[in-house]
């Protein structure tokens, strides 16, 4: 067997030559299964909603229409609850980032006194978290319940992008703010003008990050918020179709599907696939171009303590 | 100067550090330490009028009902299933993924590969459990469609109906959203290996496969235990929202995670001391989790994470 995986075509090995075939199948395959779902939701978004119903949309619109979208937009509640998204995903991202590289800042000043019990301080509540309902308590004492700063003010302190921002700190010449300090620069200048314009490309990360997080958040909403219209966001809204799509039988399309809402134009169907495009295309649009960065945070996160 | 004055001196020299870093440190202490203290709901009989002060302490009671509790063992059993089922294949997947993208020549197909496989990950839970029903849809789903195309079935499977599939659906939702992202940290850990270790292999003729054995797996060993501690630690809390999403009435015997019981006792049944004990069980038992797996990894000298 040996042999006939040697035997050589040209100048290259038999084997060679299958297993680069086999292995360039794999990562295809790979791309398709990644992609399609997300791609045939794209083209029952732009399908027309009762031509949906009978199946079979693959990889175009069969009939082109944007009215699931021009519904979608019209709608008061979902116009709301975009505007939640996007306010929630500026602050959150915008004051995580600041915090974060603070706190790292900090904790990367080898003179600080008490530096490692600060460090742990952090670190702890990592693995350590009170659960669901103190939380619930606290945020309720707070008197946050059905406000808008639910979405912003207790997640501000990450310390896994503390971590990462600090490993990276950490990596810079320690001559950069040493002549900084010598020129008499104190700690803010020289955490607000010469650390971080350094820490461009980790910030760029621990930015995505943030807006991710804060983008995809759906559970606050549900928790704390849920009373309360005028907070609703993208991703709730999404679930509020998909529970009650879930809900309303095991299976949403036999119910719908039968067609007997032929006076309807718009579907739970086609409203579901253009909320999931609306609610994840701008986030889709960033992130290849932040790629190379994230990619070194992601390894950044991972070195030791 | 005596050790103390010193000390006070270096610290009022630091003082806008300090100044920095004290107002995040009483943030902290709000939002994750002070909450600790509603763990004492768990000893108690809590009524939310009654206050932690007024509440009549019943000691360990809430735990010995809890359990005896079948419905809450098998939370736990369901929690622990997927839980290990994710971890497992969520690690393979991703390692076997960056191995064989490793070995990929052309530069094109690699970034693309690389940038499609991030994709998932930074969808929201909602969407791809939308995305997840979709496909297996007993109307028109992807799956059916492809097995019934094949001839593998005659009519139709309901994958998100019958409880002996649940556990695959999250498995592989974890996967499918998961897998490119994890591999990261892999494909950084491979470019990170010397490459005269891969031309020693050669000279002393190791063919693709046993260079991917002897040298490369040995290379990211490290990076995995490491993994496999920070991932154990997170790993209960992994099993909510797919779960919560996609388990409907029909599957709860197999669906509900201890998560979605602290959420059901407490929110929905207004019993907060059951709902809060249940809340600590889960964090003592991750926290043995990391720990314990820390300390294996030191035993069997790998780097460890504490």
């Amino acid at each position: 067997m040996k042999n006939f995986w040697s035997i050589r075509i040209g100048k290259h090995r038999l084997g060679d030559l299958t297993f680069h075939l086999v292995n360039g199948i794999v990562m295809l395959f790979v791309v398709v299964v990644m992609l399609y779902p997300f791609w045939n939701t794209i083209a029952v978004s732009f399908n027309d909603a009762q031509d949906t119903l009978r199946g079979g949309i693959t990889f175009f619109p069969r009939v082109f229409s944007t009215y699931s979208y021009k519904s979608v937009f019209k709608n008061k509640l979902m116009a709301t609850a975009a505007l939640n998204s996007v306010l929630r995903t500026l602050l959150s991202t915008v004051l995580g980032v600041l915090v974060g590289s603070l706190i790292a800042y900090v904790l990367s000043r080898r003179e600080l006194v008490g530096r490692k019990f600060i460090t742990v301080y952090f670190l702890v509540t990592m693995y350590i978290s009170a659960g669901l309902i103190p939380n619930y308590f606290l945020i309720k004492d707070l008197g946050m319940l059905n406000k808008f700063s639910v979405y912003v003010v207790p997640g501000l302190v990450s310390v896994y992008n503390i971590v990462v921002i600090k490993s990276f700190i950490q990596s810079l010449p320690d001559s950069l703010t040493e002549a900084a300090m010598v020129d008499g620069a104190g700690h803010f200048r020289c955490y607000w003008q010469i650390v971080l314009p350094c820490c461009k490309s980790v910030l760029a990360t621990v930015a995505l990050w943030c807006a991710v997080g804060a983008w995809n958040q759906w559970f606050d909403t549900f928790l704390y918020a849920s009373g309360a219209d005028h907070l609703t966001t993208l991703q709730y809204e999404m679930m509020k179709l998909l529970s009650s799509a879930m809900q309303s039988g095991r299976d949403l399309s036999s119910i719908y599907g039968n067609g007997q809402q032929v006076a309807n134009t718009v579907t739970p169907t086609s409203i579901r696939a253009a909320v999931t495009i609306v609610a994840s295309v701008p986030i889709l649009i960033v992130y290849p171009f932040l790629q190379k960065y994230f990619v070194k945070g992601v390894t950044l996160g991972a070195t030791k303590e | 100067m005596g050790k103390y004055q010193k000390t006070l001196k270096k610290m009022a020299g630091q003082k806008i550090l300090y100044l920095m870093i004290v107002p995040c440190m009483i943030y902290t202490f709000i939002f994750s330490y002070y909450p600790l203290s509603g763990w004492i709901m768990a000893f108690q009989n809590y009524k939310p009028a009654k206050g932690y002060a007024g509440s009549t302490f019943v000691g360990l009671d809430q735990f010995m009902f809890l359990f005896e509790d079948i419905e809450f063992w098998r939370s736990v059993r369901n929690t622990l299933m997927m839980s290990v089922m994710n971890l497992a294949f969520s690690f393979v997947f991703a390692i076997v993924f960056a191995l064989l993208l490793n070995e990929i020549k052309s530069l094109g197909l690699k970034r693309i590969t690389q940038t499609v496989s991030y994709l998932p990950h930074f969808l929201s839970w909602i969407i791809v459990c939308s995305l997840v029903s979709n496909i297996l849809s007993t109307n028109d789903g992807m799956l059916n469609n492809i097995l019934m195309g094949l001839g593998l079935i005659d009519k139709p499977v309901l994958w998100l109906g019958e409880q002996k599939y649940f556990w695959w659906v999250t498995t592989f939702s974890n996967i499918w959203k998961e897998t490119g992202w994890n591999s990261i940290i892999y494909i950084a850990a491979i470019s990170g290996i010397d490459q005269s270790l891969y031309e020693a292999a050669e000279l002393d003729g190791a063919g693709r496969f046993q260079k991917m054995w002897h040298v490369t797996l040995p290379g990211i060993k490290s990076t995995i235990v490491v993994l496999l501690i920070m991932n154990l630690g997170w790993v209960l809390n992994a099993s909510f929202e797919v779960p919560y999403i996609l388990g409907s009435g029909l599957l709860q015997d197999v669906s509900q995670t201890i998560d979605i019981f602290v959420l059901k006792y407490g929110m929905s049944i207004g019993n907060y001391s059951l709902a809060t004990a249940a809340g600590i069980f889960k964090s003592v038992i991750s926290l043995l989790l990391v720990f314990g797996t820390n300390a294996i990894a030191n035993k069997l000298g790998e780097n460890s994470l504490m």
